[in-house]
């Protein structure tokens, strides 16, 4: 088994309330990315048997949705918003800001598999523009200034 | 602390006599249930549960007037009543907290800063249409809005008015907090109740409605997290006080997100009615637009709305008022812009996520939405040609009113309304291969 024990059990703590089995999927695939960054026809096939719905229902739903990727991404999966509200304030122009400080373009990696940058819908921070989701974490209302102090953080952690 | 910076308007909110969502929401320890019962919180829970029946509570939400704050404006006390008496099926209760509706934010502050608030409407709607499982569906996104949920949760489980016999009242209520997977369709009702089945989030054909088959086919209710908010608000103070605000067929408050160029976007709790230009325009909310720069045009309900040009704002907030010039109040975030924005651009950043969040049920909506942005992005990139603009109008004409859930219509109707107020400019893309004024916006 790829999942931990942890998230099994979390798996199986989460579907449980529910009254029907299969809407454990969303719950359980939401864990898994978690522990693991992605999720794919294996990991399907492990939320299969733990949660004992059929496999090819697993992936029909994890297919429909966005944030189930099914490869991993860089350890900081940094999400720009680009749509209307943030644009108008500069959206774009934090995008290329982004390419050329860490060297890739939207879609891609860094070499160290540090950060991959991309661009999405919108993320309810439409008032405090613009905005990027870096993992769980929310940064609004960004100026070159933050951006530069965000990721030299996030380099001296990693 | 708070998760987000956004601007709201409590200070007022807690001067004034009727305001009421935004009152505690600049309390750092709002979230917390003794703050929230030190401010009066969970009163109207035990009211409800110590002496009123099901009915008289949809009674007095029908009569206040209050209807859904998610976009569509149906009264939710209807809505309650809806729910078949004689079912023997379980009946449930869905928070929708899916907010993706480009420009809005202001259920998150709900969440955020007043998660209790939220359980405590929550609660009294299940009540009201005999639920014993409520749901909270918020968009997968949002992570700290679901941790601040969860732990309302189960300190409302610690304090008994979530569980069984809550409070010697016999009623039994549990509640599950939902996430979803990034798919702004979520938030139509029928897709998110196909997303808490464990299915694609795909709508449903209607009828039936939900609340006759809805969740496990069972009578089913979705409200938004601000029309829930406002419930306990209405027990408490009634149906009549809260029918006192508004217009006369808009009733109460609502929350406005305010963003793109003005001075202070932000989140503003008004009363419905309240005037567009004042909102934008004085220093208590908007305070006018960013750099002076003159004002072209407003997206006064969410990214789905038609467009208002500046000689439309001297309009009330309200459904009504909104329907009267061409538009909607949908979920109520007013989205602004300066002259420096291309509309064939504007239009461009709008098209690309309805194409992208079709959920791909009905050929109208998820053809038509693609080929409207393949033009679009032509006519923006220099490449229009003549009889563009006709053929977008075909397209649009072909997705309104011909698909399952109003995702179609939310593509068309901006771009329809663009074409309409700003018809000079789009011909002048196609004809001169590039925009009539600049886009440029920079951030800071």
């Amino acid at each position: 088994m790829i999942l931990t024990q942890e998230s099994i059990q979390e798996i199986k703590e989460k579907t449980a309330k529910y009254p029907r089995k299969k809407s454990g999927i969303l719950p359980a695939l939401t864990v898994a990315y978690r522990q693991l960054g992605y999720v794919d026809d294996e990991i399907y096939h492990e939320i299969s048997k733990v949660i004992k719905v059929p496999y090819v229902e697993i992936a029909e739903a994890a297919t429909f949705y966005t944030m189930f990727p099914k490869k991993s991404r860089g350890k900081y999966l940094i999400q720009v918003c680009h749509n209307i509200s943030c644009a108008l304030l500069g959206a774009d122009s934090l995008i290329s800001y982004l390419e050329d400080k860490l060297g890739i373009k939207k879609g891609e990696t860094t070499a160290d598999n540090l950060f991959t940058l991309i661009s999405v819908e919108c993320l309810g921070s439409c008032s405090t523009a613009p905005m990027m989701q870096i993992n769980h974490d929310f940064h609004e209302n960004l100026t070159r200034e933050k951006v530069d102090g965000i990721l030299e953080t996030l380099r001296s952690e990693a | 602390m708070f998760y987000s910076p956004v601007i709201t308007n409590a200070a007022e909110v807690a001067s004034h006599k009727d305001l009421h969502l935004f009152k505690y929401v600049e309390d750092p320890k709002q979230h917390e249930i003794g703050t929230y019962q030190a401010h009066g919180g969970y009163k109207a829970w035990k009211k409800v549960l110590n002496g009123m029946t099901a009915d008289q509570v949809t009674e007095e939400v029908k009569k206040s007037g209050l209807r859904g704050r998610g976009g569509a404006g149906f009264p939710t006390g209807m809505k309650w009543g809806f729910v078949p008496k004689a079912s023997p099926k379980p009946r449930y209760l869905c928070c929708n907290a899916d907010e993706s509706e480009p420009g809005t934010c202001k259920d998150r502050v709900l969440m955020e800063r007043d998660p209790h608030g939220v359980i405590e409407g929550m609660a009294i709607a299940a009540y009201a249409i005999g639920c014993h499982l409520m749901f909270i569906y918020i968009r997968g996104e949002f992570n700290h809005c679901r941790e601040r949920m969860e732990q309302a949760m189960n300190e409302a489980y610690q304090h008994g008015h979530l569980g069984k016999n809550i409070h010697g009242s016999g009623y039994d209520l549990e509640m599950i907090v939902h996430t979803g997977g990034g798919a702004y369709i979520c938030g139509e009702e029928t897709a998110l109740l196909n997303s808490v089945e464990g299915e694609r989030g795909m709508s449903r054909m209607r009828p039936p409605f939900p609340a006759i088959e809805g969740l496990y086919a069972c009578p089913t209710i979705v409200n938004n997290v601000e029309s829930l908010a406002s419930v306990p608000h209405i027990i408490n103070r009634g149906a009549d006080w809260y029918g006192s605000l508004g217009t006369e067929k808009s009733k109460g408050t609502k929350i406005f997100s305010l963003s793109g160029h003005v001075k202070r976007p932000g989140n503003y709790e008004v009363e419905m009615g309240f005037n567009l230009k004042k909102l934008i325009y004085d220093p208590a909310y908007g305070n006018g637009m960013l750099e002076d720069k003159k004002l072209k045009g407003v997206i006064p309900g969410g990214a789905s709305t038609p467009f208002l040009t500046p000689d439309m704002i001297d309009v009330g907030l309200d459904y009504e008022s909104l329907q009267t010039v061409g538009s909607m109040l949908g979920s109520g975030a007013v989205i602004v812009f300066n002259e420096d924005a291309c509309i064939v651009w504007v239009i461009k950043k709008l098209i690309h996520f309805f194409r992208h969040e079709s959920c791909g049920k009905c050929t109208p909506c998820r053809e038509g939405t693609s080929w409207l942005e393949q033009m679009i992005n032509r006519i923006e990139s220099g490449e229009g040609q003549p009889g563009d603009i006709e053929k977008i109008e075909d397209v649009c004409g072909n997705i309104l009113g011909r698909t399952i859930c109003p995702l179609g219509d939310a593509a068309v109707m901006p771009i329809q309304s663009a074409i309409k107020h700003w018809r000079d400019e789009w011909q002048y893309h196609i004809d001169q291969k590039q925009c009539m004024v600049k886009t440029n916006f920079d951030f800071k």
